[in-house]
């Protein structure tokens, strides 16, 4: 069954610099659906063109088995929810949330009545009567997204809309959105360059760099079976090796040379054979960090190193651990009371353990993707 | 600390400077003496003697009739010069815009020389057209800088919201921009009106036989001496005026509500 809302090979030329390339996505009806990736790699373009402030070059937009590609945005079943707000200064709240209902002829006591609900939905029935200008930046957002949901959408496009929020509001929003996702069923195309927002509310996410669809999956997906070390970097924080393979430990493991650490077990997440090249993310929660040579179980690989850096969160510590040549971030989650423990300190020579199963098997690797990484600087 | 004086003092001072002489004009033209500086006593027959003036009062027509088009004309030239320059960008615009600025620099006597220049060559008689035409001329300029400045904090995904909202391109403008940038306008159209009433250097130019407007009248009354009390009085007429203007206008130009 092709998606309801469906991209078919679609791009977007901006004089030499191509935006978008030939992306084809497929949504289907009623999932909260993310673009995410960093600024200037086409989610917005994308977005945009659903919405019919832009025309692809190339390509077709289909939503609902139409084509709309080259509709204009007052004739499209789709409305925006803007990063900006965009709300209209010199109407009060109430009639913002009626300027798309009364355009649509619907009769004036059906138009209150809409407008009131969704008043109620987003929780603003005693503000209707300010102003924009009166409202803080949790109620604006709430306002806008009142006022395009009360459209009776198809899709719902959301533009970065809780970027200008502070975190624990976003937080909060995040959750109300979903919980309005589930009151309306509607569907949702979700932008924003947040990969934790991305993660938290949608079903399913494209990771998008440099105009391109790297990945699409769950956000489970993502994060465990990235496909490419930009997916990796981009999404949590992951320590990128490459080695050489060695030899074959039955179907599922190989042996894997490391230079400077020395042989590994590692997981054949794709096909490889013995002198392949390889690249392995290896995401900092998933290392056990010990101060003594812990006991190996069947396909677990440990590594000496020495503390560089300590950065304390509270909930965990992130180290930074010289291995070799490598530089390698472990996390060590607190799940006990820590000021009865020795804390590590830097120069501290301590053991990573993880499970081959633990890494993961880049299918494609870009050394200018390390760059994403979170590591302090080397000292 | 004792709170320092100096502001209060500067504040008397400017305030002085700008408004003894104006309060010197108002106080003479409730004196009932009609030369001598000293107070004689309260009087309004200046006054009276203002309103039989047929002269006068033809000339006030004139000054309100060229104002009124010129401001009227200049907010709707003004409001499109300021559309092009803020959504176009390229190097025509950039011409555009600095020829844009030229007038508010450039000296009225330079202008109103052109102009006359201009009308002579082209055979067009001079009369309150003309003056009209000249007004807007230096006007448009003002509108244009006050319109747009308002463009500039205008959110443009506010006219995308209203296109995605279901409003076609008209709509859209009729609805949500002409409105928001009303005030704006509005303000253009003030200050055009206040630039127009009481200019003298272009409109002695470009002014033909019987088109005299209030500011050439006056200074023509001027060289009659025995006029003068009449001619204070008028003045703080358009004083009190001009006060009602720039008190509309601020409130107008006040930031757009967010």
């Amino acid at each position: 069954m092709p998606g309801y809302l469906r991209f078919e090979n679609v791009t977007r030329r901006f004089g030499s610099f191509t935006a978008v390339d030939r992306v084809s996505l497929e949504i289907e009806k009623g999932e909260v659906f993310s673009l995410l990736g960093p600024s200037g790699c086409g989610k917005t373009t994308l977005l945009r063109m659903a919405a019919g402030f832009d025309v692809p070059d190339e390509g077709r937009i289909f939503l609902d088995g139409v084509d709309i590609t080259r509709l204009p945005p007052d004739q499209r079943p789709v409305n925006t929810v803007f990063q900006s707000y965009a709300l209209f200064p010199h109407l009060s709240i109430r009639e913002n949330i009626a300027f798309g209902p009364k355009l649509s002829k619907r009769s004036p006591a059906e138009i209150r009545s809409e407008v009131e609900r969704m008043l109620e939905l987003v929780d603003l029935t005693a503000h209707a009567d300010k102003k924009p200008a009166q409202l803080s930046g949790g109620q604006k957002q709430r306002v806008a997204i009142a006022r395009a949901l009360v459209n009776k959408p198809k899709v719902l496009l959301l533009d970065e809309p809780l970027a200008a929020l502070d975190l624990k509001l976003r937080q909060r929003l995040l959750v109300e959105l979903d919980a309005i996702h589930d009151e309306v069923g509607i569907t949702f195309i979700y932008v924003t360059h947040d990969q934790g927002e991305a993660m938290s509310i949608s079903d399913r996410i494209a990771v998008m760099n440099k105009g391109v669809v790297e990945q699409i999956g769950k956000p489970a997906e993502i994060y465990e079976a990235p496909r490419t070390s930009f997916v990796a970097a981009f999404i949590g924080d992951t320590n990128f090796l490459d080695g050489k393979i060695t030899s074959r430990i039955g179907e599922r493991f190989s042996k894997c040379a490391i230079h400077g650490i020395g042989e590994i077990i590692i997981d054949n997440d794709k096909p490889t054979s013995p002198g392949d090249l390889v690249h392995l993310s290896l995401r900092p929660e998933k290392i056990i960090v010990s101060r003594n040579r812990p006991e190996l179980r069947e396909n677990e690989n440990s590594v000496p190193g020495v503390i560089e850096d300590i950065i304390y969160f509270g909930s965990h510590t992130r180290l930074w651990v010289r291995c070799g040549g490598w530089r390698i971030c472990a996390e060590t989650q607190h799940r006990t009371y820590q000021l009865d423990d020795t804390p590590l300190n830097w120069g501290d020579t301590i053991h990573l353990r993880w499970h081959a199963n633990d890494g993961y098997l880049l299918e494609q690797y870009r050394e200018e993707d390390e760059s994403l990484l979170t590591l302090p600087d080397e000292t | 600390m004792k709170p320092s004086r100096i502001p209060l003092v500067t504040t008397g001072i400017v305030l002085a400077f700008f408004y003894l002489p104006i309060a010197a004009l108002v106080a003479k033209s409730f004196n009932s003496s009609r030369f001598s500086p000293e107070w004689k006593g309260f009087t309004l027959k200046w006054y009276e003697r203002l309103f039989e003036r047929d002269d006068i009062l033809a000339a006030l027509v004139n000054s309100l009739k060229v104002a009124l088009i010129a401001a009227s004309a200049s907010m709707l030239l003004g409001t499109c010069a300021a559309f092009a320059l803020h959504r176009y960008k390229s190097r025509l615009q950039d011409a555009h815009r600095m020829m844009v600025n030229v007038p508010l620099v450039l000296p009225d006597i330079l202008m109103g020389m052109s102009l006359l220049l201009l009308f002579i060559a082209a055979g067009v008689s001079l009369s309150l057209a003309t003056v009209t035409i000249a007004h807007i001329t230096f006007c448009l300029s003002y509108v244009t800088l006050v319109v747009l400045a308002r463009l500039q904090d205008f959110d443009p995904n506010i006219v995308e919201a209203a296109r995605d909202l279901g409003a076609t391109r008209l709509q859209a403008f009729v609805k949500i921009t002409l409105p928001i940038l009303f005030p704006g306008i509005l303000a253009g159209g003030l200050l055009a009106f206040t630039l127009s009433i009481d200019d003298y250097v272009v409109t002695f130019f470009v002014k033909g036989p019987g088109s005299d407007t209030l500011p050439t009248l006056v200074y023509s009354m001027i060289k009659k001496s025995k006029e003068l009390p009449v001619i204070n009085a008028l003045s703080t007429l358009m004083l009190l005026f001009t006060f009602l203007l720039v008190f509309a206008s601020q409130r107008l130009t006040r930031p757009v509500n967010r």
